[in-house]
């Protein structure tokens, strides 16, 4: 019964002039604002997440001066964090290792040209295999870098792709200068060129085995940045607390005052979230006056229909139609008109949505997954029914109690 | 009617009657018609004679301000709209003098609608629409729309769809007023085999050929009342007896049908 309803909806719909298509767009523009911010904010999300470069869940990342400071970790810092935090951190019951990371800047030859950029320490020892496999780092060609060596590197992606401004594609065996403490000029042999990693950082960032690092660029014993690896997910928040504790009495400093930063990936996300968030709020709200708009174009033309069709309402009820078949009939018929706007709107949202993201995608250079957002379309198109039939309801009822004999004479 | 036949339509002391302004309009004022099955009636009046209100009560479209109203039995006088169309839907097939097709379906999807109410599957509906198209000879015109075919192939539609619920009346409101005389000849003679075939039909008219040729009975109304009840088997004259009881009322009937 509910299926002739649509049926018989689609067919009347077929018959409908240019007007009432009009009156769709509000529907239309509202659902393809939601549908396409939604995909283009999704996008957002995770390029921002892939800027991180470590997918676990189990990492906090502790370092001085809090993320307001701006540059790399540890630069512009006066309290630098130094070994003897990293090492107090891992003896934290809830902790599993705490791993020292410096990202001096610095700046960088080849082929006559200089570029500064960062430089980032691998750890040795077993420290080393777990920071390749929590920051997923994997050779495009040659090999990951070994404690044994020492004028040794390994680039990120985009000096392999030559995005870094050195006109010339660097290749394994390549020699690259790299200019340290006292600005002597130090060659490096390249050892590893890495994957993709769709990060800003660290597909721009040289890879350095710590000690020869630190004689390079003679840090000492500060630590830009500590990440530690807690035993389980669960006790991500746990151990933060702790963390927080610890490093609060180390550097004497009271609730509320600190001068480091102990973060979650999951607080570091949810700092994006709330931007987009709020982004996404605001596209909603205009998004839903649209909708509204639509909805009242919606009541108005099947307020017309209704008159104009009142004659098609006697014929209905003098073979038997119940009030209840032409309140349906023309319920339906709003909500499918709802609907043609909504997935005209999803149409248009998903693709203005696909080309933004691709758009970002390619401006930050990584590969953001353009995925099908299965209840973000259904909720959509339900969505927009909904208010189709809601906007319905009344010229519905008009329709529903129109007198069969006045209705007959149209 | 004959005594101890039970009556299929019966409408017991009705009227009906308008508000206008300060004015109460009876259109229909004390009215007693009774219907038995297999009957082929014809009501008829000149315009204002309460003919169309008439027809309305006795087709269960309206509900009286007085009096009682028994279809097959059942007392519809105060039933409310959804259970009367519901029981109208059932029993009664109305065919107009404009057709009334819903002009969006096709012939055979207009065929199927009153089953649909009736809450037939929709293979069934197709099913009976297409026998019932064959019936009216119009099957190989059934995926056409009614502004594809002519008049009296929209009429014999109508008839077509009157039949879906299998009613036991068919309610025919100047069902040739819109025809040429040929067309509405064959129309008429649908009827006429739906009369012999056991249904009862129930024609509006204020054509007396038309009454004088195919109803049985005549039901000549005038100011809102049954003047004059006239049985074919007395041999009446239709044509004579219209002109006797609405004299004044001739030249305007003649005018409006000339439209």
């Amino acid at each position: 019964m509910l299926g002739d309803y649509f049926i018989l909806s689609l067919k009347n719909l077929k018959h409908r002039g240019i007007r009432s298509w009009l009156t769709l767009l509000g529907i239309f523009i509202g659902i393809a604002a939601v549908v396409s911010l939604i995909t283009l904010g999704n996008g957002l999300q995770a390029a921002v997440g892939a800027q991180f470069g470590v997918s676990s869940t189990e990492i906090i990342t502790v370092q001085a001066g809090g993320l307001n400071a701006y540059g790399p970790p540890g630069s512009g810092v006066v309290n630098s964090l130094t070994i003897e935090d990293a090492r107090a951190i891992e003896k934290l019951s809830l902790v599993n290792r705490a791993i020292r990371r410096n990202l001096p800047s610095g700046r960088l030859e080849f082929n006559d040209i200089a570029v500064f950029g960062n430089v980032m320490s691998i750890p040795s020892g077993d420290d080393k295999k777990f920071s390749y496999e929590m920051m997923e780092l994997e050779t495009e060609a040659g090999r990951l870098l070994k404690d044994s060596d020492r004028n040794r590197v390994m680039l990120g992606y985009n000096f392999y792709a030559d995005k870094v401004g050195l006109e010339k594609a660097i290749k394994i065996g390549d020699k690259v200068s790299i200019q340290g403490e006292s600005l002597v000029m130090q060659d490096y042999e390249v050892i590893g060129l890495l994957k993709k990693k769709g990060s800003l950082i660290f597909d721009n960032i040289v890879y350095m085995n710590e000690e020869p690092l630190e004689d390079l660029m003679g840090y000492g014993d500060d630590v830009d940045l500590i990440a530690v690896h807690v035993k389980s997910s669960d006790l991500v928040d746990k151990a933060k607390e702790d963390i927080e504790k610890l490093m609060r009495r180390r550097r004497n400093v009271k609730e509320g005052e600190e001068d480091f930063d102990v973060s979650t990936p999951q607080a570091m996300m949810a700092t994006v979230n709330t931007v987009l968030g709020g982004v996404q709020a605001f596209i909603v709200i205009i998004a839903s006056i649209s909708i509204i708009v639509g909805a009242i174009g919606i009541v108005n033309t099947m307020t017309t229909s209704v008159l104009e069709r009142r004659q098609e309402i006697g014929i209905m009820k003098a073979i038997g139609a119940r009030n209840s078949n032409v309140f349906m009939q023309f319920l339906v018929e709003s909500g499918l008109m709802g609907l043609i706007g909504g997935i005209a709107g999803v149409l248009v949202g998903m693709l203005i949505g696909y080309a933004g993201t691709a758009g970002i995608s390619s401006f930050i250079g990584s590969e953001i997954p353009l995925s099908m957002n299965w209840s973000l379309i259904i909720f959509s198109l339900a969505g927009s029914f909904g208010v189709g039939a809601a906007a319905g309801i009344v010229p519905a009822m008009q329709a529903a109690k129109q007198n069969p004999v006045d209705a007959l004479r149209g | 009617m004959k005594k101890g036949e039970e009556a299929l339509i019966q409408l017991k002391d009705v009227s009906k009657y308008y508000h206008m302004g300060d004015n109460v309009v009876k259109a229909v004022d004390g009215v007693d018609i009774s219907i038995s099955k297999g009957d082929f009636v014809a009501i008829m009046g000149p315009s204002g004679s309460g003919k169309s209100t008439a027809m309305n009560l006795v087709g269960s479209l309206d509900i009286p301000s007085k009096g009682k109203i028994f279809l097959d039995g059942e007392d519809i006088s105060q039933m409310d709209e959804s259970d009367l169309a519901q029981v109208r839907g059932k029993k009664i097939g109305f065919i107009f003098q404009n057709f009334n097709l819903i002009p969006n379906l096709t012939v055979k999807e207009n065929v199927m609608l009153p089953m649909m109410f009736q809450g037939l599957d929709s293979f069934e509906r197709a099913k009976i629409a297409e026998e019932l198209l064959e019936k009216v000879e119009l099957d190989d015109r059934m995926d056409h729309y009614p502004n594809q075919i002519s008049g009296g192939q929209m009429q014999r539609v109508a008839i077509a769809r009157a039949l879906a619920n299998d009613p036991d009346v068919i309610l025919a409101d100047e069902p040739t007023g819109n025809l040429d005389t040929k067309t509405g000849e064959k129309v008429m003679a649908f009827l006429k085999k739906l009369n012999q075939e056991g249904k009862t039909i129930i024609m509006v008219t204020h054509e007396p050929e038309l009454a004088e040729a195919y109803a049985r009975r005549v039901f000549w109304l005038k100011d809102g009342k049954v003047e004059k009840v006239t049985q074919k088997k007395n041999g009446f004259n239709v044509a004579k007896l219209e002109k006797q009881l609405f004299k004044k009322d001739k030249k305007k009937s003649k005018k409006k049908r000339g439209k």
